[in-house]
């Protein structure tokens, strides 16, 4: 099973044909995912990379059947493409690019909370299925398919704890980067929802940072729900247990702005919760063996 | 970003908020002419010297000071320009005032009491919308205020789908207990404060406070305007506004080297990958004995020169004992790094203190060897608790 994209995905890239877009999409199809086309407005009906350019996400969906876009757009035109893809039926949505305006992204937010979409991202690494689909920037060659699903807000913080977790032995379900930004189209919450849901997996890592209530709200979902899925374990990590309040450490969301949003509250009410927490970024593996039992 | 007092009553002039008005000065001299004008523009009798930095509470630390006459404007400007000045924000070591703003006084006797309040516009995280925060507290420390009595805290959250409108102004006026002339003025002043947010892309606007003057005016006589970095590309104008002398020199230099670097108080400095990562590394040094002296994220291309830029920003730092360095190597291989980190070694020379480094992800084996091999004192990892354990050795 797993959940957001496998082996059926097809997928194409918006800004298909610039550097980013171009290497990663490389990356993503040795990888095997079925990457199926590209768009590049003004570029239609070339080829590139083997594969057809679209001069709109319309185009591209209805001559491949796409049903998962990933997003490589440069900033100032990200949530045009977002939208674009929204409206042309896409039913997956993952948005790689880092450094879309704030207000663009409340005008996203409201447009895309009527349409029958999931949108993961911005600033985010994307989402893999092991041995699937690779939908993002993640190195592709540290996962290993099996039982366990990861729900981050970072991008290399999310590698160690696959690394971790492949090193243990479990291998992943699927590992979902949420993004960095204080914006994004889909929650801690609702991401642990949805691997809660998966019967492929069997435990769950959540990696959180300082900065909104996005952790607490998840670790309460844990606690009242997680019965009715047979209480998979959860692992939860908080990035940023040494950061002074008031400053802003990389991303865009990560700013202590009040005493509830520090890495030793969300850790409280984690545990408080139920959740295993991992103190140190080292043990986030071990704590998820443990937590499994084996 | 974050710009001066007098800069965001520019920004919010612009778009129809009644401010304070004042003129900005640098010199005492300067001040007296700025004094002199502003009596001849709004016929204040008095005036206010406020201390121009990036940091609130700038009254508790000495920095805003009302004078009576040109003499004591002058003798007051030439006190706080140039001083230390030291906030609940600024932390002890104070920061240096280059320009005061000389501003009317606007708390003069007449028909009605004065009064305070306070007024901000943000993004509301859960919602994902913005709002207007107010209270009739102002001129306090909110936090303190939602604390201790969070039911005057008010809050208008704005539908994106139709903006601000007249009915939310009004209910904001109401709520803060005006009738009359200064109601129509207060409706006023939340439209165009919202339109003004609206337009310049800003994070956050805090006016503390908004004052209803002795004869019902409504004036913003503080501002606060955080701008989103984001969305600078398209405000040029603003992104102007920037003032360097307010931000910490090493931070600045990291900036132009394209490193995200935030000085902290700790003696473990470090390098990494990923800010995500960057967090976790300065907790797992915490975690092994030491305190993080730094945040540190190179990003993406982890290579010879953003490494060495890197040990140069860190190593100006007199506190550092040991630097550990962790890139999880994804798209950049680790081999790479490694050749990076011993060049920028070789470079920059007579490094005297231990230098960790943990590579992990592509090539990592390859890059141990390419570390070990170099003959420099470096202690190589690959797994992160090794990391740990040969930090807590470094600063045995």
């Amino acid at each position: 099973m797993s959940v957001l994209v496998n082996k059926d995905s097809k997928v194409i890239v918006q800004g298909f044909t610039g550097s980013e877009g171009t290497f990663h999409a490389e990356q993503m199809i040795e990888y095997g995912t079925q990457v199926v086309g590209g768009v590049t407005p003004g570029k239609g009906g070339q080829t590139h990379l083997d594969r057809p350019v679209f001069n709109t996400v319309a185009d591209a969906v209805k001559e491949t059947g796409a049903n998962v876009s990933v997003i490589f757009v440069p900033p100032a035109f990200a949530a045009d493409a977002i939208m674009e893809a929204a409206e042309s039926g896409i039913k997956v949505i993952v948005a790689i690019t880092e450094g879309i305006p704030t207000k663009d992204m409340i005008a996203v937010k409201e447009y895309l909370s009527d349409k029958d979409v999931v949108m993961i991202g911005p600033n985010c690494p994307g989402v893999i299925t092991p041995g699937q689909a690779k939908v993002g920037i993640m190195p592709g060659f540290i996962h290993n398919p099996g039982k366990i699903g990861i729900v981050s807000r970072s991008g290399t913080l999310t590698y160690e704890a696959v690394d971790q977790i492949t090193k243990a032995g479990l291998g992943q379900s699927t590992c979902i980067g949420i993004g960095g930004d204080p914006i994004i189209g889909t929650t801690t919450k609702q991401a642990v929802e949805m691997l809660m849901k998966d019967p492929d997996t069997e435990g769950i890592i959540m990696i959180g940072e300082i900065g909104g209530q996005m952790e607490a709200e998840a670790a309460y979902w844990v606690k009242e729900n997680s019965a009715k899925y047979g209480n998979k374990p959860v692992v939860g990590f908080i990035a940023g247990q040494t950061a002074p309040p008031g400053r802003r450490m990389g991303h865009a969301g990560a700013i202590i702005g009040g005493a509830d949003d520090t890495a030793a509250a969300k850790m409280k009410i984690m545990e408080e919760c139920g959740i295993h927490v991992a103190v140190s970024p080292a043990d986030i593996g071990e704590t998820m063996v443990k937590a499994l039992g084996k | 970003m974050n710009i001066h007092e007098y800069q965001a009553k520019q920004t919010l002039k612009k778009y129809g908020v009644a401010i304070q008005e004042g003129i900005v000065a640098d010199t005492p001299d300067k001040a007296v002419d700025a004094a002199k004008e502003l009596k001849e523009q709004t016929g204040t009798g008095w005036w206010v010297v406020k201390a121009q930095i990036h940091a609130g509470g700038r009254g508790k630390g000495g920095g805003v000071k009302l004078a009576k006459s040109l003499d004591e404007v002058k003798e007051l400007s030439n006190k706080i320009l140039g001083m230390q000045l030291v906030t609940p924000q600024t932390g002890p070591e104070g920061k240096k005032v280059h320009k005061v703003l000389i501003a009317q006084d606007v708390y003069y006797p007449g028909e009605s009491e004065t009064s305070e309040f306070y007024i901000s516009v943000l993004l509301d995280r859960a919602t994902s919308r913005n709002m207007i925060m107010y209270s009739t507290e102002g001129g306090m420390d909110i936090e303190e205020v939602a604390e201790k009595t969070p039911n005057l805290i008010f809050k208008e959250e704005v539908d994106p789908k139709i903006g601000l409108q007249g009915f939310q102004a009004r209910k904001i006026a109401f709520n803060l207990g005006l009738s009359g002339k200064a109601f129509k003025e207060m409706v006023k002043f939340v439209m165009a404060l919202y339109k003004a947010y609206d337009e310049t892309d800003s994070a956050m606007f805090e006016i503390n406070p908004v004052l209803k003057t002795s004869d019902d005016k409504i004036i913003a006589v503080d501002a606060k305007v955080n701008l989103d970095d984001n969305a600078l590309y398209r405000h040029k104008d603003l992104a102007l506004m920037r003032d360097i002398n307010e931000e910490d020199p090493t931070e600045v230099e990291a900036g132009e080297s394209n490193l995200n670097y935030v000085k902290l108080d700790g003696n473990v400095g470090c390098m990494v990958n990923g800010a995500g990562l960057a967090m976790a590394t300065m907790d797992m040094i915490k975690l092994s004995g030491g305190e993080p002296a730094n945040f540190l994220d190179v990003g993406g291309a982890a290579n010879a020169q953003t490494v060495e830029a890197g040990f140069r920003i860190i190593m100006k730092d007199p506190n550092v004992k040991a630097i550990l360095i962790n890139v999880f190597g994804g798209i950049v291989r680790c081999d790479r790094v490694a050749k990076g980190v011993v060049e920028a070694y070789k470079n920059i020379g007579n490094i005297n203190i231990p230098i960790i480094v943990r590579l992990q992800g592509t090539n990592a084996e390859e890059a141990k060897k390419v570390i070990d091999e170099s003959g420099l004192k470096v202690v190589s990892a690959i797994l992160l608790k090794d990391a740990a354990e040969k930090v807590k050795e470094a600063l045995a």
